[in-house]
């Protein structure tokens, strides 16, 4: 307390501090919101990933063109106008169908709208990100596992997903880590997540510099906490390959 | 070597009583690839412990034959008949049954020019993958029968290694341990010394010859003529997709009649 008053961040402090009149659980508050949406969204993203790179990789035409045009116009546009045009055409879409099986307005939660709306766009990255990483597994891997007499779904399960994990890895990592600060853009809609628990302190105390470098501080803590997570996990998925820095080929 | 002996050394329970029903039977094999024919009909048998070796220059059609007869390559026509049950094919060729095909790959074992071990998977993972997941062996014993099985191939000392961090030679003895596992009826050899360093060839070598004189039902493609001479008991020579000549290795290596086979013997000694 000392040290902080000496520093001339008392104020900043109390301002931060946990319980009322401070307005960090506020901020803390938001924080979890954010990671409820990015975990959601990029479960979300993986399976739809995951069925859309093996549908472009092995699906009939029709399903391949869809898929295409998919990726390509979630892609295209610009994460805040999908978000904008998702969240509200969505939110409409329900309350027309709601209104004809004759039922009123429905309340959508701000958190299953915020979890659909970016892992759709989540979905046409991790597409891509999964279609690159079966195309890097060698095919006699997969070879060998239909020459044994594996089924299909036991190839997949046992073979083709754990050797891409080794070449997916970054990507999904990178995803992640989008999805965590594309949850900012929800604040838009009026979302309650970090960004706009944020905003709200700040123009309620006037102390903006405080607040927004204290999220800023937040963000940064998740980006280096996941850092931490998948330095582990791509250690997990690349035990079969040999470093490139050991020399050895 | 003549097959008398061979059949001497076979073990003689099961497999002499089934001695008169074909192993392996092909007949009158079509595949194309677009307007590329690259079989244009061929038929061949291997009976229960027959060494068949299939040599003939690259483009002639010997690898293609081989994943024919596992439907890595579905056929464009003809038969593939397995120990009596011939495998199900549509009009164009694809497998019928999807279920029998799988059945049958787990009788049928390849061992691949490029290896092909699951590269996530240590050694002894690799064993013990189809024999636990596909066959459904309690795991303890698919362990304990895949670590024998690693000692007979020398790879004692290797069960928790993965794959890339070893020699050729070492993968391929690995690899010929996985087919083991599957006690398969048949074991299909494409090429397997083709991408090894000169020095790792023998050590495969040894592995395969062990396994034919243990009266093993193989099939066996390769280019390695003096090693087909020694452990076949019939040699196919194909050429641009047909059989040009087959008999005894005796006979094929020692007195070609057909004027392609005397060249390519040339060419490849």
């Amino acid at each position: 307390m000392i040290i902080l008053e000496w520093l001339g961040l008392a104020e900043s402090a109390a301002l931060l501090s946990l319980s009322a009149p401070g307005w960090g659980s506020n901020l803390l508050r938001g924080l979890a919101n954010s990671l409820q949406i990015a975990f959601g969204a990029f479960g979300m993203g993986l399976i739809i990933g995951l069925f859309g790179a093996y549908g472009k990789l092995y699906g009939g035409p029709v399903l391949r063109d869809l898929l295409a045009i998919y990726t390509t116009v979630i892609r295209a546009v610009p994460e805040l106008v999908l978000i904008l045009i998702l969240y509200y055409v969505g939110t409409d879409l329900i309350n027309k169908a709601a209104a004809l099986m004759g039922y009123g307005r429905v309340e959508i939660s701000g958190v299953v709208a915020g979890i659909w709306v970016l892992g759709i766009v989540q979905g046409a990255y991790a597409t891509e990100v999964l279609r690159g990483a079966i195309l890097a597994v060698p095919p006699g891997q997969i070879e060998a596992a239909r020459a044994y007499g594996m089924p299909a779904l036991m190839t997949m399960r046992r073979v083709t997903i754990p050797a891409m994990m080794a070449f997916a890895t970054p990507g999904l990592a990178n995803l992640w880590l989008i999805a965590t600060k594309d949850t900012a853009l929800l604040a838009v809609v009026g979302f309650n997540e970090l960004t706009l628990e944020t905003k709200q302190a700040a123009s309620s105390t006037r102390a903006y510099f405080t607040f927004f470098l204290a999220a800023g501080g937040l963000y940064l803590m998740v980006t280096l906490c996941s850092g931490a997570v998948f330095a582990r996990i791509e250690k997990w998925a690349r035990r079969g390959q040999p470093s490139l820095r050991e020399g050895r080929s | 070597m003549p097959s008398a002996a061979l059949a001497d050394q076979a073990p003689p329970t099961a497999q002499a009583t089934a001695t008169q029903r074909a192993a392996v039977q092909v007949e009158d094999l079509h595949k194309s690839f677009g307007n590329l024919e690259v079989l244009k009909g061929v038929s061949l048998t291997a009976k229960q412990g027959d060494v068949v070796a299939i040599i003939g220059g690259s483009g002639s059609g010997k690898s293609t034959m081989l994943r024919c007869i596992n439907f890595l390559e579905t056929p464009s026509a003809g038969k593939i008949i397995i120990d009596g049950e011939e495998i199900e094919m549509r009009a164009d060729g694809s497998p019928a049954n999807r279920r029998q095909i799988e059945r049958i790959r787990t009788r049928l074992a390849m061992v691949f020019q490029s290896f092909n071990l699951w590269s996530h998977r240590t050694l002894l993972e690799n064993v013990i993958e189809v024999p636990v997941h596909v066959l459904k062996q309690p795991r303890a014993e698919a362990i304990a029968k895949a670590r024998k099985l690693l000692v007979r191939v020398g790879l004692a000392d290797k069960e928790e290694a993965f794959p890339a961090f070893l020699s050729g030679g070492q993968q391929q003895r690995a690899a010929i341990a996985r087919a083991l596992a599957v006690d398969p009826g048949v074991m299909l050899f494409d090429e397997p010394t083709s991408a090894l360093d000169p020095e790792l060839v023998g050590e495969v070598l040894t592995v395969i010859r062990d396994l034919a004189a243990e009266g093993r039902t193989m099939l066996l493609v390769t280019h390695e003529m003096r090693f087909a001479r020694e452990v076949a008991d019939h040699v196919v020579y194909l050429y641009q997709g047909r059989i040009e000549e087959q008999g005894p290795p005796a006979e094929v290596f020692g007195n070609p009649k057909s004027e392609r086979l005397q060249q390519f013997l040339k060419s490849v000694s």
